[in-house]
């Protein structure tokens, strides 16, 4: 009874090899059980097929100036617009300082360059503008791709789920969403073709 | 309550064998048979008998669906056609689960204001009324991947809108909402991938909210059913036996409510549904009006009401989280608003706020529509957050009955005792 007592009164007092053994295994396990979660979250993420469609290819040819298409990348619409020269105009004549979002969003370009038209198409190239036609508000797509369609305030692009207006650099320049609309990272191939991604 | 003395005398010779090995006749007897149950709760109190019995329809309806419903993006509208059409019985299963849902709501929303009206969140009863919140995010979540599975033009752009809610915190940490998002798709979009994960948690989470159910239950024979006098029971006649007093009543109110859920079943199957959600997901063109189904829609109008997308968003979730803090924000002493005097104009406005909120999301966020969400989205939380704590302290309650008893047979009556506000 005695030396049980010592024992109990020893072990409150400082820790003992068992108590060592004891938290060693239980971060071994719980480090364990951390780590065996891991592929059943991973697998959530977009899997390897998902990845290989990663770039497309598109043909500008028979899109004449003031025409629009609507191709597909990584299951996402992108809008692709032969400008009119006004319509370049009007998107370059906007001073940056009066954007609600003022970085270029463009995935070629670092995160700080300015929303300039310039910044928001390829030069030599800027009758053509190129988006991902997703409203960065909630992920509707945008209407403008259509002769008949509305066009918003600003003549870019205008989204009907609640009520963002895009200029025709795709800037937001009225309504709910946060960004502007995003420049995927592409590139032409000739003067006449486009890849994406 | 809990532990009240359970009446059952088993009496045959395999009632007596299993009575002393594993006695489940034993529990259901004294939990749902001679319950001690308030004798004055009204028809309120069928709603968690009704509840119980639209979780059952929902798993029973589900598991019939799935053995003919393919979750694919190929596949899953056309199978959906096909059981309306093709399978023997289809169309009656895929309406009794699409209306199902709505009756689930209906009833759960009706629960969750008498709920607050008769103060049944307080003290001892906070752990059941957290769980009861619980259970109503998870039937959200239910119905929100439930609603993607016929995979029509509405379903899609639902699930690309509410899903993109996450993409708000990239105002946080830049990049991560996009993660989330791209997690929770399985690709760039909304797609096939998609749909099938959302299948098989929809499939999970009526198990996941069964067990919060049994908790939920639990949780109430611990504390014992609040009444509309929010008094105790205190002696033998404040209470009835749960069978046949409260059950027969349940049965009841099922036959009638069951009257309004075979209505729509058979006359107007898709009257609470959207016809865009007969043209097949198209990830090109998003409908113009996209709307959730009607019991999303107050929560809808407050993330539209608020400019800011991340402050819309944290105000939507912060309008349901909100309800778990509420037995902490209630400071009255008395528990049924039916002897608070003032409070009781409060929470009719509450209900007012909460169904013309319901009306302004079903209409396009432009003009008046958008100042009213405002307003009455202003009122939801001003209720919790100020109404509740301030007229809990200053208002003057209505005196209150001195039992259960008293309040059903009048003074005189009642065995002499004393009760005090809460009963404790």
């Amino acid at each position: 009874m005695q030396r049980e007592a010592d024992l109990a009164s020893h072990s409150a007092e400082e820790p003992t090899r068992r108590d060592f053994i004891v938290i060693a295994a239980q971060a071994f396990a719980g480090v364990g059980a951390a780590l065996a979660l891991w592929p059943f979250i991973h697998q959530m993420n977009p899997d390897a097929s998902t990845q290989a469609l990663a770039s497309t290819e598109v043909d500008l040819s028979p899109v004449k100036e003031g025409q629009a298409i609507t191709v597909v990348w990584r299951g996402k619409p992108v809008f692709i617009r032969n400008r009119t020269p006004e319509e370049i105009k009007k998107a370059v004549e906007v001073k940056v300082s009066d954007l609600s979002d003022g970085s270029a969003r463009n995935d070629d370009l670092p995160d700080r360059a300015p929303a300039t038209d310039a910044n928001r198409t390829k030069k030599g190239h800027e009758n053509w503008i190129v988006l991902v036609g997703i409203c960065t508000h909630l992920g509707c797509i945008p209407k403008g791709q259509g002769l008949n369609d509305a066009r918003g305030d600003f003549g870019g692009w205008f989204c009907p789920c609640h009520g963002s207006h895009y200029d025709t650099a795709g800037r937001i320049r009225k309504g709910p969403a946060p960004r502007n609309l995003e420049v995927p990272p592409y590139g032409f191939t000739s003067d006449t073709k486009i890849k994406i991604g | 309550m809990a532990n009240h003395e359970s009446t059952y005398r088993p009496t045959s010779s395999i009632g007596k064998w299993m009575d002393a090995r594993l006695p489940v006749a034993r529990i259901m007897h004294a939990q749902f048979v001679d319950f001690p149950t308030p004798r004055n709760i009204n028809y309120l109190w069928t709603t968690g008998g009704l509840l119980t019995f639209f979780l059952g329809v929902q798993i029973a309806t589900g598991v019939v669906l799935a053995m003919h419903y393919a979750p694919t993006a190929a596949d899953a509208f056309n199978t959906v056609e096909h059981i309306r059409r093709d399978v023997n019985f289809g169309w009656l299963m895929r309406n009794l689960h699409a209306v199902g849902a709505s009756m689930f709501f209906l009833a759960v929303y009706i629960h969750i204001a008498r709920g607050l009206y008769y103060g049944s969140y307080k003290a001892p009863r906070e752990v059941l009324w957290i769980i009861g919140v619980v259970i109503l995010l998870l039937m959200m979540a239910t119905a929100f991947m439930g609603y993607s599975l016929p995979w029509g033009q509405m379903s899609f752009w639902a699930v690309t809108v509410i899903t993109n809610l996450f993409s708000s915190i990239d105002s946080i940490v830049p990049g991560l909402g996009t993660r989330i998002v791209q997690w929770l798709w399985g690709g760039f979009s909304v797609s096939g991938t998609t749909l099938t994960r959302f299948f098989s948690l929809h499939y999970l989470l009526p198990f996941v909210i069964a067990g919060a159910v049994g908790l939920h239950i639990w949780a109430l024979h611990v504390a014992g059913q609040n009444n509309p006098t929010g008094l105790e029971i205190k002696t033998a006649s404040d209470s009835v036996p749960m069978s046949p007093f409260a059950v027969m009543k349940d049965i009841f109110a099922l036959s009638v409510f069951g009257l309004l859920f075979a209505w729509f079943v058979f006359f107007l199957p898709d009257y609470l549904g959207h016809p865009d959600n007969y043209i097949e997901a198209n990830p090109l063109s998003t409908p113009p009006h996209i709307v959730p189904e009607w019991y999303f829609l107050p929560y809808y109008a407050i993330l539209r009401a608020i400019p800011n997308k991340l402050m819309g968003v944290i105000a939507m979730f912060s309008s349901i989280l909100l309800l778990v803090f509420i037995p902490w924000l209630d400071t009255s002493r008395v528990r049924s608003a039916k002897y608070r005097p003032i409070y009781k104009w409060f929470f009719w406005l509450f209900i007012i706020s909460v169904v013309a909120l319901g009306y302004l999301g079903s209409k396009p966020p432009e003009g008046a529509y958008v100042v009213w969400a405002r307003v009455f989205t202003a009122y939801y939380f001003l209720h919790f957050l100020v109404i509740m704590p301030i007229v809990g302290v200053t208002e003057n309650p209505a005196p209150l009955p001195r039992s259960i008893t008293e309040s059903v047979l009048g003074k005189g009556a009642a065995p002499a005792r004393e009760a005090a506000p809460l009963g404790r």
